[in-house]
């Protein structure tokens, strides 16, 4: 019972704070993976990658994988469920709850300049700690065994060229740009098979 | 059909249909919400959107409770919002259940290891376009270092960055005069 009510309260948080849409929960995520142990880093590099190639917002796809899997620690498939579901409903109640209030106030609060001055402090913030996250998700794919006290670690190079052609192919090459990313975390696994990459 | 049903059925098609979130959901509203169902004009979808991103949460769940909400008051916004996560729970569910259950195998593990690496390309390509939009002038440079600088090397909460944040714009927007 008590996970449930953690899973509702954690996202809730999530939810409350996490301005940007899905990608914006990503450092909340983090802070929860160290704060509960419910899964690793490499769990939630494998969350963001299902999520992102799933139907639905990524950011509830993650809530309810996160829900989901924390639910299976504490039992089994029934309680799992329970997780996905207390989860996904914690993230969405702040918004359901913020979004009612403005709708009521809609076009003073458009014009509001404290809102917008506060808005245009947030923005940069939450780009940051996005940025953040990514360094950490980068870091732990990239290099394995860091020992950053000495600055060594194991260089994974397959992963690095995979980085660098990916980086190409959704920036550069004008024929592959504009695909779906679903097109590239299918292409990703295949050659992750191919290379036996760990 | 009873209209909080529509809601509900109505954003599960939405969320189906999505990949992604965020943008990619736009010409998905526009068909079902403006063309189909007529629930709100093009200007009004478009400002709830803008709303939606630079308020807290989801972006596609902000919108959902905003065009719920404006066409049966808060229930309305309930149904669509619950439409709107609905497939997300059944799809993820099922999938994390077999990812599960076939985790230990060895090729399973080596898509994963090329599927993280993409996952880091994925967010850096987001976070080049966030930083766009949002790092405007040096003021905003310079929250964007303090914040990101801070929370790699301290243990803060990404609460209290948000916070602070939100103080920082209002102090600079007011002290310095115009923008």
């Amino acid at each position: 019972m008590m996970v449930f009510f953690e899973l509702f309260l954690r996202f809730f948080r999530a939810g409350l704070f996490a301005v940007g849409g899905g990608m914006a929960t990503i450092p909340f995520l983090y802070e929860m993976s160290d704060a509960t142990g419910w899964f690793s880093y490499t769990d939630l590099a494998n969350m963001i990658a299902v999520s992102e190639s799933t139907p639905g917002p990524i950011g509830v796809n993650m809530a309810t994988y996160v829900g989901f899997t924390a639910g299976m620690q504490s039992g089994n498939a029934t309680e799992a469920i329970f997780g996905a579901v207390a989860a996904t409903l914690g993230l969405v109640t702040p918004s359901i709850i913020i979004i009612l209030i403005i709708a009521s106030i809609l076009k003073s609060f458009r014009n509001n300049s404290y809102v917008n001055s506060a808005f245009y402090g947030l923005r940069p913030a939450s780009t940051a700690l996005i940025t953040a996250a990514g360094i950490s998700v980068a870091v732990s794919n990239l290099f394995y065994g860091a020992d950053w006290s000495r600055w060594t670690a194991m260089i994974n190079w397959k992963g690095i060229v995979l980085a660098a052609v990916l980086w190409l192919l959704t920036n550069k090459v004008k024929k592959t740009k504009g695909l779906h990313p679903i097109v590239f975390i299918l292409g990703s696994a295949l050659v992750g098979i191919l290379f036996s990459m760990n | 059909m009873n209209i909080f049903l529509e809601l509900f059925v109505t954003f599960a098609k939405v969320g189906v249909m999505t990949f992604g979130g965020g943008y990619a959901m736009l010409p998905i509203l526009q068909r079902e919400v403006v063309d189909r169902k007529h629930w709100a004009t093009e200007e009004e979808l478009m400002d709830y959107f803008a709303i939606g991103q630079c308020t807290p949460g989801i972006i596609a769940i902000n919108t959902a409770t905003f065009i719920g909400q404006k066409n049966k008051g808060t229930l309305g916004g309930i149904c669509a919002t619950l439409g709107m996560v609905f497939p997300s729970l059944i799809i993820i569910s099922l999938l994390a259940g077999v990812i599960e259950t076939f985790s230990h195998l060895a090729w399973v593990q080596h898509a994963f290891a090329g599927i993280r690496i993409c996952v880091c390309v994925l967010i850096l390509n987001a976070v080049t376009k966030l930083f766009k939009k949002s790092v405007v002038d040096s003021k905003t440079f310079v929250i964007f270092c303090v914040v990101l600088l801070g929370s790699l090397f301290t243990p803060v909460s990404p609460v209290v960055f948000v916070l602070l944040a939100a103080v920082a714009g209002v102090v600079l927007q007011n002290l310095g005069g115009k923008k």
